[in-house]
């Protein structure tokens, strides 16, 4: 199998944006990344198209045909990637596969969604159309149910505490407010979340324990990355090349209910081994991580699960600082889904773009993680039956 | 301009005497204090001026809202409209948002706008409240009807509050549904939707009652729109 680089990187800045379509987001993540690759000319072999709910949201479908047309890429071969909220990474790896087979040398992998023209109640209905059909849907459970429950149960094995969580928040947001990309502007503080009497209004329960600043938001997005041989990476891109070093993908049940312990989110921990073996790294390598913090929780229940800090540290971690900027393992320097946004198809293009530019030293200082050469990404779908893992490298 | 007052006094409805608004000071998220007041008609001005850049503004429907507020502000400040009255929401003497209504008789209030020029920190929520608050607990009148213009509006009030719909019964603002606020409904949930500390230090109400800052249009219109026009 060939070695796969990363040549072009490019996303549009998330949040609601009203004036776009989602082919017209698309469009505009994949000539950002095609311009940052620098190909000219040069076409792409293969499209591949992450998109969890066109067909649902705006009633259209064969988005990925629709996307090489308006980028007139045709004759390119297309096919759109559906895998819930880790859409995005299941059709990096795809075109990974691609390409490391030898079959496509050039491959664009774009991932987007339009959320913001339905109400809030709709997007999230929209996302538990990912829930059991029989035993959990009917019942009304919901994403944001399903981590309070989640969240619940892990403060009770790890002793996690409300202020962990929170840190976490706390965190994102600041960086996100760096982050141009990111749909979330503001920053929150811990008075006005939690200390202050006004906070119950400001940061209201959403899903028991978790507030409304524990959630990301729901927003319109899109990201792009351009993908060819290490070889052909290191002739034509002017930039540093960045090494697909290792992926991996793993499955769990559909139910939470069927887990023999539902605070093991193990499709984490095996795609993240098989990303760490066939790059032959350990979680002790990498510098930094872009983590599906679409809760708080997760941000914590992955660094852990990945393998990053032992069960019941990573929460620690994060209320000493450790995940911050300038500490032992930052996560989430784009504000991640938290303040970054989770436009759900293109999140898990996007934080592979976000690690694209760590690994590239692009970045201003207030965001850069300093000589980053690894690092790693983790999109969730489900809740945490299909996971996708990438160790990404800075190919000197 | 000249007046002659003995037509003006037709012309002006008499007016129900209204208890003072007493200021409170939220803390918002981002941890910033924001100061509520009620305005005095001297500082329809300076409103005016504020709401003027919203009336090409058509996201969330902030130009209908603006239009109708301007209206109403010009209507009080002309001595057209009985009884009105106009909380706004500061932040180190910024005007952040404006809230406006009327007391209809001594049982009934009528909500007008609610206009939130900081975005993205329940300030026009918390301005509601403190409208609410004004008509229920200060006006101690019995129900308060409420309409909506837009998404977000219906969302916060009627959902937020579980509104109760009003069948055949006509709202000011026009042919919009109308809903009300009753005192019982109110006071179930004033715990989650009703914030803010009471007196406010010196300190705080001195840089509020000092001057009403305006920022300026094309700051307003990115306050509205976001930063990054999102």
């Amino acid at each position: 199998m060939r070695q796969v680089a990363i040549i072009g990187a490019g996303m549009i800045p998330f949040g609601r944006r009203d004036e776009d379509s989602l082919l017209d987001m698309l469009a505009y993540a994949s000539l950002n990344a095609l311009d940052d690759a620098g190909m000219g000319k040069k076409g792409v072999d293969a499209v591949y198209v992450a998109n969890m709910g066109a067909g649902i949201l705006q009633h259209q479908t064969s988005v990925a045909s629709a996307l090489v047309d308006r980028l007139s890429l045709i004759p390119a071969a297309a096919d759109a990637v559906e895998n819930g909220p880790a859409s995005g990474a299941s059709a990096i790896k795809n075109g990974v596969l691609a390409v490391a087979s030898g079959y496509y040398d050039y491959v664009l992998v774009a991932g987007g969604e339009k959320m913001r023209e339905i109400v809030g109640w709709k997007a999230t209905d929209f996302v538990a159309t990912m829930t059991h059909p029989e035993v959990e849907y009917p019942y009304g459970v919901t994403l944001p149910g399903m981590a309070g429950m989640f969240t619940r149960l892990y403060m009770e094995k790890y002793n996690l505490t409300r202020d962990q969580l929170i840190a976490v928040a706390i965190k994102n947001q600041k960086m996100g407010a760096l982050n141009p990309y990111a749909h979330v502007e503001m920053i929150i503080t811990r008075e006005g979340i939690v200390d202050d009497p006004d906070s119950v209004v400001n940061n209201p329960m959403a899903a028991d324990p978790l507030h409304l600043y524990d959630m990301c938001p729901v927003s319109d997005g899109a990201a792009a990355v351009v993908l060819c041989s290490l070889e052909m990476a290191k002739k034509i891109s002017k930039k540093p090349p960045v090494l697909v070093a290792g992926f991996g993908q793993a499955t769990d049940t559909h139910t939470l209910q069927e887990r023999d312990d539902p605070t093991d989110l193990k499709a984490v921990t095996l795609a993240s081994n098989q990303a760490f073996e066939m790059a032959k790294l350990t979680p002790k390598d990498v510098d930094f991580a872009e983590l599906h913090d679409a809760f708080t929780i997760l941000e914590i229940a992955e660094s852990e699960h990945a393998g990053f800090f032992k069960k019941g540290e990573g929460g620690k971690a994060v209320e000493k600082g450790e995940t911050s900027l300038g500490g032992k393992f930052p996560i989430n320097m784009s504000g991640g889904l938290k303040a970054r946004g989770h436009p759900v198809g293109a999140t898990g293009v996007a934080q592979v773009v976000d690690v694209v530019f760590q690994l590239r030293h692009e970045l201003g200082k207030d965001r850069q993680v300093k000589g980053a050469k690894t690092g790693f990404t983790l999109n969730f779908g489900g809740f945490g039956n299909n996971v996708v893992a990438f160790v990404l490298r800075r190919a000197e | 301009m000249a007046v002659d007052m003995d037509l003006e006094a037709l012309l002006r409805a008499p007016a129900i005497e209204m208890a003072e608004y007493p200021p409170k000071m939220i803390t918002l998220a981002n941890g910033k204090k924001m100061i509520v007041r009620q305005a005095d008609i001297k500082d329809v001005p300076v409103l005016l001026q504020a709401v003027r850049p919203t009336l090409e503004i058509p996201r969330d429907y902030y130009d209908i809202v603006g239009a109708r507020l301007y209206a109403e502000l010009l209507g009080w400040y002309r001595h057209r409209v009985r009884n009105e009255y106009c909380l706004v929401g500061q932040i180190e003497g910024y005007l952040v948002g404006i809230v406006n209504g009327r007391m209809v008789d001594k049982d009934i209030g009528m909500s007008y706008h609610t206009l939130a020029i900081d975005r993205g920190l329940r300030v026009g929520s918390h301005l509601f409240a403190a409208k609410m608050e004004y008509h229920i607990e200060i006006l101690g009148q019995q129900e308060v009807w409420i309409t909506a213009e837009s998404p977000i509006g219906f969302r916060r009030w009627m959902i937020e509050y579980g509104l109760i719909k009003q069948e055949g019964v006509q709202h000011e603002l026009g042919g919009a549904s109308s809903y009300k606020l009753t005192r019982d409904l109110y006071f179930e949930t004033k715990p989650r939707l009703v914030a803010g500390k009471r007196p406010v230090s010196k300190r705080f109400l001195d840089e509020a009652m000092d001057k009403i800052m305006v920022a300026d249009e094309d700051a307003i219109s990115e306050k509205i729109c976001g930063v990054k026009g999102r």
